[in-house]
């Protein structure tokens, strides 16, 4: 189990150094995410009577499509600069490179939303700062990055690549974005409903099924 | 020819695959649209049973009226679509597990029967819905959870066809498939959530169904789960034909 370990964190820190020299997948969807919300405003004029009606979706479809961004490069990059077959050869079980891929995934996504929240936080001035805000978008993000990484891999097989993902991962996702909108919608109310919504029940159960779903069937993207 | 057709077979090619579909060429254009099995023939006598059914014998709906009728075509399309994604399903998991290529064909060609009975669904769903609720469409559990299984499916279909190797194809379509299967009862029970705390605007109540209604309901589903059938026969036929013919041209050009 310990050395399972060590080979997923091979695998993080590989992807993690490479993200460090490079700087390219974090700041690209930083200024990605940024674009969306500025053109949202354009889109929606966010005055200040409308902003917690339209805020939440915002929020995610920024961090949605800032993340496909993200997800795409995640296997893309080993493709471009010939690592795949490195990878494929290293001595660990597929489903080590499945964690090691989801961690880093998770890492940038989260990276790119700490910063994202202060900005969003002063745009909306809204307070986005709250430990149950903070777990939804945890929550959020695993979700949709657990799909989200095992997608990635099959969009590199096709001929389309970067066209692929989006378009297999965004029906697949809509629980998450349903569940996240609501709960983060509910959460920045000025009037909080009475009955507390089940989102977050959602959110922990898309997680769980879909993790344990892609970590089973992950092993024969790479089977030929 | 003969040690071709050796060749053929080693190869997993099947001459009698090739040899049937030979049989039908010379056939006048009257004669192809007639069924060519018995299976063909009982589908074709069920489906004038059910236009029977579900046109004269069922009896006009009192506030609707006979708008109500495409009800016998929306609801069984919409079942037979269904029907074929657990289908995808099942033989995406098995594909997985045995590696037979008829179970991937078999995939492929039940997500494109799906596709089409849900397409059905969805356009004659808007259809009544236009002068029954006054709008073509409503983000209503039922409606959305359908679309999504839809926009999944037909994602299923892109992704078959941006990958050339087969057995790569279909380890990557069989992995799509499973999930997106998995998805159906989640997108519904979220999008339940999600409409229950908002005000209903529009709710399809229940309707109470006359005995006859009941009965033609019965015999529209049958039609088209032995329709589906029909056609995801035909359309598996022609999936392994395909593969056939790819590796015979890949024989040829080997020689």
């Amino acid at each position: 189990m310990n050395s399972y370990l060590n080979k997923v964190l091979a695998i993080v820190g590989k992807d993690v150094t490479s993200e460090l020299r490079s700087r390219e997948v974090i700041s690209s969807m930083f200024v990605f995410a940024l674009l969306v919300i500025v053109i949202f405003n354009f889109a929606f004029e966010l005055r200040v009577e409308n902003k917690e009606a339209v805020a939440p979706g915002v929020l995610w479809v920024a961090i949605i499509f800032a993340g496909m961004l993200g997800l795409n490069r995640s296997f893309i990059n080993e493709k471009d600069r010939g690592c795949m077959e490195g990878l494929l050869l290293c001595p660990v079980d597929r489903s080590a490179i499945y964690m090691g891929k989801l961690a880093g995934n998770l890492i940038f996504m989260l990276a790119m939303e700490a910063i994202i929240l202060p900005v969003f936080a002063a745009f909306f001035n809204l307070p986005m700062f709250t430990p149950r805000l903070l777990l939804i978008v945890l929550l959020g993000t695993v979700g949709f990055v657990a799909v989200g990484t095992l997608f990635s891999a099959v969009a590199v097989h096709t001929r389309a690549q970067e066209i692929m993902l989006p378009i297999l991962l965004l029906p697949v996702t809509v629980p998450v974005l349903v569940a996240a909108v609501k709960a983060t919608g509910d959460l920045l109310s000025s009037t909080p409903p009475t009955t507390e919504g089940p989102w977050l029940g959602v959110l922990v159960g898309f997680d769980v099924i879909f993790f344990t779903a892609a970590f089973l069937t992950f092993e024969y993207v790479f089977q030929e | 020819m003969s040690e071709h057709q050796g060749a053929a077979v080693s190869h997993g090619v099947d001459p009698a695959r090739i040899a049937r579909r030979g049989s039908a060429a010379g056939q006048s254009w009257v004669a192809r649209l007639l069924p060519s099995d018995p299976l063909g023939w009982l589908v074709l006598a069920f489906i004038v049973a059910a236009l029977f059914s579900a046109l004269i014998y069922a009896p006009t709906e009192a506030t609707m009226g006979d708008v109500q009728r495409i009800f016998y075509f929306h609801v069984p399309s919409a079942w037979v679509g269904f029907l074929s994604f657990g289908i995808v399903f099942v033989a995406s998991i098995q594909w997985l597990r045995t590696k037979r290529p008829w179970w991937d064909a078999l995939a492929a060609s039940a997500a494109e029967v799906g596709v089409m009975f849900t397409t059905v669904a969805l356009v004659t769903g808007s259809i009544w819905a236009k002068p029954t609720w006054g709008t073509w469409w409503d983000w209503d559990p039922r409606l959305t959870t359908t679309l999504i299984l839809w926009l999944v499916y037909v994602s299923y279909a892109m992704l078959r066809s941006m990958v050339e190797n087969p057995a790569k194809r279909a380890s990557l379509a069989a992995v799509v498939g499973i999930l997106g299967f998995i998805d159906v009862p989640v997108v519904f029970m979220s999008i339940r959530w999600w409409r229950t705390i908002h005000p209903v605007v529009i709710s399809g109540a229940g309707m109470d169904l006359d005995p006859s209604m009941v009965t033609t309901l019965m015999i529209c589903l049958t039609t088209f789960t032995l329709l589906q059938l029909h056609i995801l026969r035909l359309r598996l036929h022609l999936e392994l034909q395909r593969d056939d013919a790819r590796r015979l041209r890949d024989l040829i050009l080997e020689d």
